[in-house]
């Protein structure tokens, strides 16, 4: 059994544990340069805002009794990592799926103890991060993640979901479930799955495999498996979540040695920047996570990730690489063979979509475009000759490293001078 | 009054058996049959006051008290105070809790069945729970306070 574990309204839920007057009050996050909405806490979805709303197209009642605060990526980074700490106390094999979600598995667990275990899961963590977070359970990948989603809607489940491959819930859920609604069916293949008659999940665990692998490829198939309870996909088959890009990779051997994490997260920054510049977006906070492997429990185990929040939001890959090689070097540690190490971009927004910071002039924005044809030219070279013919060696030093940040809330667990503050 | 402490003991935090420490027991000498060497024994490593008062560092935050009501407890103004919210808040425990939307550190006291919040100050009076929202957010394990001359 594996379990998706995910947090709800997960930033506004960090900004809440510092701040109890923000509890039962409608709170949003906003993307960088406080453009639009990507956190809403549920008083703010009963308003009626949609994800992704642009500030300042929110009526003014709205904006009157909303609590509306920048991105504080900072704490997200520190808080997620205080989650996947806990987790790690109910099961080595912790896999993050992205800043707020993730994988936990339960090979070898008495099925029959795994609903109260996730009670308790849920429960702990909620106590030692303040974090509240739904937990669905399920044989495979992609019915924890429809567990998971019937724990966030459905009250009766109090936060945690458990499917058997064939119960009764299980096949009621998945008869309810449109099958664009579903992990990894984008919405072109839903529209292809249409014309062949398939339209809930249902409908799709119950087609052949085989005609779903010959109309589409093999991800699709693996998912009709997932569906009938046997493992098939792995994280790297399936879509990162929206509005984040992850690039992983596990060694080929455990290594110790400080020069292959740091290449190998050059790499990833690398292939992070390629695919952020191919959608056409900006990133604006760049996590980075290393872990020892889980599977090798007489190894010295080590986990551990962080965010560095970028000065602007940039699509540009030295930029994103400085930003991951400070926060390689911030987790590192000596005498640890590691076996994994990921690159995450954070709060993507359409490039368009940028506006100009108060500090950029005209000058930086003639760099800007300079910067971004050196890029294209070097994505360009790198698909024409082969991966990374065209490199980036030294990181440009003159970065200012500063935030916009408006509304951000204090960096509470990662600046010894914006600690909390309690009234004694 | 939604305040957790009714909770039955053994259903938080006693998820599992590791402290979540990262550090591993150094070994100094190879096992060996026979008599152990003399030397392991003399193996010291750097004293860590970090691992020492954060002991289960996912739950473990510092926050920063300003004002007086707790100096009895030896907590001054600008202290620097370690919060594990993985500990029970059992009575006799100083605690941060969300009182009125504000977080407050102050002694968790029991009488009879009624829970009292008490200053260690006696211009301060208890504050009864009942009847209000509060909420224990942790549980204060050590107090950093720097004496004069101290650098910042």
């Amino acid at each position: 059994m594996i379990a998706l574990v995910d947090c709800n309204n997960f930033y506004v839920s960090c900004e809440r544990v510092f701040d109890p007057r923000l509890e039962g009050r409608p709170v949003g996050v906003l993307s960088n340069n406080d453009g639009c909405i990507v956190a809403r806490s549920n008083e703010l979805k009963s308003l009626g805002v949609e994800m992704g709303a642009a500030m300042h197209l929110l009526p003014p009642h709205i904006r009157r009794q909303a609590v509306l605060l920048s991105s504080n990526y900072a704490l997200y980074g520190d808080m997620s990592r205080r989650v996947t700490l806990s987790l790690g106390e109910f099961s080595p094999h912790v896999e993050v799926y992205s800043i707020d979600e993730s994988f936990v598995g339960f090979q070898g667990f008495d099925p029959a103890t795994l609903e109260a275990r996730g009670q308790r899961l849920r429960e702990t963590v909620k106590q030692w991060t303040g974090i509240p977070v739904s937990v669905g359970l399920a044989p495979t990948r992609v019915l924890a993640k429809v567990a998971n989603r019937a724990a966030k809607k459905i009250p009766a489940y109090e936060g945690v979901c458990l499917l058997d491959a064939d119960g009764v819930a299980t096949r009621s859920l998945l008869r309810e479930l449109p099958v664009t609604e579903l992990w990894g069916v984008a919405r072109r293949t839903g529209e292809r799955l249409a014309l062949m008659g398939i339209e809930t999940a249902w409908q799709l665990r119950e087609a052949d495999p085989k005609r779903i692998r010959r109309a589409f490829s093999v991800v699709p198939e693996r998912i009709v498996w997932e569906l009938r309870g046997h493992p098939a996909v792995t994280l790297g088959d399936m879509a990162a979540p929206k509005q984040q890009i992850m690039v992983s990779r596990s060694f080929g051997r455990l290594t110790g040695d400080p020069a292959d994490l740091h290449e190998a997260v050059r790499q990833h920054a690398a292939r992070a920047g390629e695919k952020l510049r191919r959608q056409g977006s900006v990133t604006s906070a760049v996590m980075v996570f290393v872990h020892t492997n889980p599977f090798q429990p007489s190894q010295p185990q080590y986990r551990n990730s962080v965010v560095v929040p970028l000065a602007r939001p940039c699509d540009d890959t030295r930029d994103i690489a400085h930003a991951a090689a400070r926060g390689l070097e911030a987790i590192f540690l000596e005498g640890y063979r590691y076996q994994k190490a990921g690159v995450m971009l954070l709060d993507l927004t359409a490039d368009g979509h940028r506006q100009l910071s108060l500090d950029e002039t005209p000058q930086t924005e003639a760099e800007r475009i300079r910067r971004q044809r050196l890029m294209g030219t070097i994505d360009k070279l790198n698909r024409e000759l082969g991966r990374d013919k065209v490199r980036l060696g030294v990181p440009r030093q003159d970065n200012a490293w500063r935030l916009r940040c408006e509304r951000r809330t204090p960096r509470y667990t990662t600046r010894w001078s914006e600690l909390v503050r309690v009234k004694s | 009054m939604s305040l957790t402490l009714d909770t039955p003991p053994g259903v938080l935090g006693h998820a599992a058996s590791s402290a979540g420490g990262s550090t591993q027991p150094l070994l100094g000498s190879r096992v060996r049959a026979g008599f152990p060497s003399p030397a392991d024994d003399h193996l010291d490593t750097d004293i860590d006051l970090h691992a020492h008062v954060v002991k289960r560092p996912a739950a473990t935050f510092f926050v920063r008290a300003e004002g007086d009501s707790m100096r009895g407890d030896g907590i001054h103004h600008g202290d620097l105070l370690v919060v594990d919210r993985s500990l029970e808040p059992c009575p006799g425990r100083v605690v941060i809790i969300a009182l009125d939307g504000e977080l407050t550190v102050k002694r968790l006291e029991r009488v009879g069945q009624r829970y009292y919040l008490v200053a260690a100050n006696p211009s301060f009076r208890p504050i009864p729970l009942e009847g209000r929202e509060a909420q224990v957010w942790g549980v204060v394990t050590y107090v950093v306070h720097a004496l004069p001359g101290a650098p910042a």
